[in-house]
């Protein structure tokens, strides 16, 4: 009786746990069903204005468009001005610093260095017209540039080196009649070709994103859900969510994958207990640079050298430029398997006049660790390289790169180093020296885009493995079958071994005994 | 000598459904360990959970079974006969000398045994159960933000509960070995499938 009621208990049991293993596989993803729902609505504008009589006019410079638009959207543009897209810094807190304002007006990056001296090249991705040099007027609103983020006729473009000026062939009346939400073009523009071209500094931001299939990027892709950089990277007057860490110090007013797909995504509950310290990128994006190739290393050493007095270039096999005698040697990288960090959204940069205190000095070190709560593993690009620095004061030197004719101290129309170096110091109100040298840097890169369809996510045992795994060189914590303790392993492995000694050898002695002593008879 | 009922059903049953579990967790186990390659380490992980379940629902019933029915006296240790039976497997058993404790279904196991199966359930399967469920629960957070088990650390957790697992393959491997030591080679493994052996008939003069 009472050995029945326990099997019969004892099979309940089983097949219990059984069932809640099977349950748990077969459930929809309701979650990603209503999300996906939600994101193919189309946003339908309740403005045509083309139909506007304040536009529809012959506008003679773009300040004349930004009038017209003002005096409708009478105070947007107060939201720009206060906005890091248009003051090319932001004020934040960064440890060991404390409040400092910081942006692309202050720091240097491991690609062309850094904006000052050179802004009328640079200003081509400022959302202004008129940015000549270090004296742009903040304050002017009439040098708010709107069409370059809310063009949807795909006619703007901002001219090569013109402080931000449009191209000449620009139609402003049709540009400003065919206003509305920014979409792909309107920030690929300038975020796709960052660092002097497609795909030079972020590796998961480039022009294949324009149109693209579901392998490159599931939420972009054109056979997909065709998603806009504004559906993720939404606005709030004008102050866009979502920053970047090439310039960004704080852990605030991030754009991140839960804000739509909440911290528990998956259905198994293993999987989402690893969003506590594993971000989501660090498995759904297993590859960047899919379609083209990003820059992984530029050596600004080897910048300089003519061939008959002339600049030249060499091509890898991917045809990119692997040397530019204006810029250096560089190495290009498809499909590259991201480096991975700790990482709690705080930063701090090199800014101009920092000290050099190590080698390779990390341009923008991104602070984190196994023990912060608030670190997660990010998936990264490293950039490597190396920037000339003034050897005497031990600080990285601002060149002057841009100069619209030779003679004018710009490097990349006299090659030379010291004349360039001279006139960006004394631009940016710092001492050179005169010595130079060259410094190995480093320049990290969180990788947030070209998110693979869940098929291509990483596998367990691609982390999960003794050699060589994703995480081979994340260390400091336990990680399951690619970490062990050798002592108690070997104690083990001998425990098993003397086992089996012992056993053979008491089994062997009592056999041979046995036959010895007639117990066993054996025919051969 | 007469044929006796000496492991009754749920007993061989226990016994059997637990030698399995605990091969299968072995093989899991160091496959997340990362010692083998076999199911991949994602199903190795989910089989060594739903493995892990229901060896522990296994063990409550046994525990329940053991408590209802007395036969947990079976491992209370005598020391009284334990040099002999000592004596008997390092020398007495190669001169073909007779076991120097008698089975009988009272108390069918020697003091050697005994103490050795309580080390087995009060330290071994303890050991492994508990670091497991640690691990198994081991998180900073779960799905409420509540911090759950963190203060302890993994690698702690993970080096005692592979300790336990070697010991476990060690124990077995001598097990095995041991079950050739009855009154023929396979007469005990016999008896743990049939539930029958033959003994000594009990003389009426013992007690």
């Amino acid at each position: 009786m009472l050995k029945g009621i326990l099997i019969t208990l004892f099979a309940t049991v089983v097949i219990l746990i059984f069932a809640k293993s099977l349950y748990d596989e077969g459930e929809q993803n309701i979650k990603l069903e209503e999300l996906k729902q939600k994101y193919s609505l189309r946003k339908t504008p309740s403005v045509d204005h083309s139909r506007l009589s304040e536009l529809k006019k012959n506008f003679r410079t773009p300040q004349d468009v930004t009038e017209a638009c003002n005096s409708c959207h009478t105070e947007r543009h107060k939201e720009i001005m206060s906005s890091s897209h248009w003051n090319w810094e932001r004020v934040s807190y960064v440890e060991g610093r404390g409040i400092r304002y910081s942006g692309k007006r202050n720091v240097i990056n491991n690609y062309c260095i850094g904006a000052s001296s050179n802004e009328l090249a640079c200003a081509s991705c400022h959302i202004g017209f008129g940015m000549t040099n270090d004296e742009f007027d903040f304050k002017n609103a009439r040098n708010v540039d709107c069409m370059v983020c809310h063009d949807n006729s795909e006619e703007y473009i901002k001219a090569s080196a013109l402080a931000g000026y449009p191209d000449r062939t620009v139609n402003l009346t049709k540009v400003a009649q065919s206003v509305g939400l920014p979409n792909k073009s309107n920030c690929g523009a300038c975020h796709f070709y960052s660092g002097g071209g497609n795909n030079v500094k972020h590796g998961d931001l480039e022009e294949a994103l324009f149109d693209c299939n579901r392998d490159v990027d599931v939420h972009m892709a054109s056979n997909g859900m065709d998603m806009v950089c504004t559906d993720c990277h939404t606005a709030d007057k004008h102050q866009m969510l979502g920053k970047l860490y090439s310039v960004s110090s704080e852990n605030i007013n991030r754009s991140s994958c839960e804000q739509c797909h909440t911290n528990t995504p998956h259905q198994d509950r293993i999987i989402n207990l690893h969003n506590a310290k594993v971000t989501c990128q660090a498995c759904h994006i297993p590859i960047y640079a899919k379609v083209n190739a990003t820059k992984m290393e530029w050596y600004w050493s080897e910048a300089g050298d003519l061939k008959n007095s002339e600049p030249y270039f060499i091509e890898d096999s991917m045809g990119n430029h692997s040397y530019l005698s204006i810029k250096g040697r560089f190495v290009w990288k498809k499909n590259v398997k991201p480096d991975y960090i700790w990482f709690n959204g705080t930063a701090d940069h090199y800014i101009i006049g920092d000290t050099i205190k190590t080698e390779p000095l990390i341009l923008n070190p991104l602070y984190g660790s196994y023990e912060d709560k608030d670190s997660k593993l990010y998936p990264v690009k490293i950039h490597i390289g190396d920037q000339i620095y003034d050897t005497k004061y031990k600080m990285l030197i601002q060149p002057k790169l841009f100069s619209v004719e030779k003679g004018d101290s710009g490097f990349w129309g006299d090659f030379n180093w010291k004349l360039a170096c001279e006139a960006g110091m004394r631009i940016v109100g710092l001492p050179f020296s005169g010595e130079y040298g060259f410094v190995k840097t480093e320049m990290y890169w969180p990788v947030n885009h070209m998110v693979s369809p869940k098929e291509q996510a990483v596998t367990c045992n691609e982390c999960h493995t003794r050699n060589n795994g994703r995480l081979v060189n994340v260390t400091g914590f336990y990680l399951p079958s690619r970490d062990k303790n050798n002592f108690v392993d070997i104690l083990g492995i001998l425990a098993i071994v003397f086992s089996i000694l012992g056993v053979i050898a008491h089994g062997g002695i009592r056999t041979y005994l046995a036959i010895k002593n007639k117990r066993i008879n054996i025919n051969f | 000598m007469k044929k006796v009922l000496i492991y009754k059903r749920f007993e061989r049953f226990w016994h059997w459904s637990q030698a399995t579990l605990i091969i299968f967790l072995g093989i899991t186990g160091f496959e997340v360990h990362g010692s083998l390659e076999i199911f991949g380490f994602e199903k190795a992980v989910l089989y060594h959970r739903i493995a892990a379940y229901l060896l522990i629902a296994l063990i409550m019933f046994a525990i329940f079974w053991h408590i209802t029915t007395g036969e947990w006296r079976q491992y209370i240790p005598s020391f009284k006969n334990l040099r002999a039976q000592i004596q008997y497997y390092t020398k007495g058993i190669f001169k073909n000398e007779p076991h120097p404790t008698k089975k009988t279904t009272l108390s069918k196991l020697n003091p050697l045994q005994a103490l050795t199966y309580l080390m087995f359930k009060v330290v071994l399967i303890p050991l492994v159960v508990i670091t497991g469920l640690l691990y198994m629960y081991h998180r900073t957070i779960d799905d409420n933000n509540v911090v759950v088990v963190s203060d302890i650390d993994l690698e702690l957790i993970a080096v005692l509960h592979t300790l336990g697992a070697f010991l476990l393959i060690a124990f077995l491997i001598v097990h095995v070995y041991m079950t050739t030591t009855g009154t023929t080679p396979t007469s005990n493994i016999k008896a743990m499938l049939t539930g029958y052996e033959e003994l000594e008939e009990e003389e009426k003069n013992d007690e």
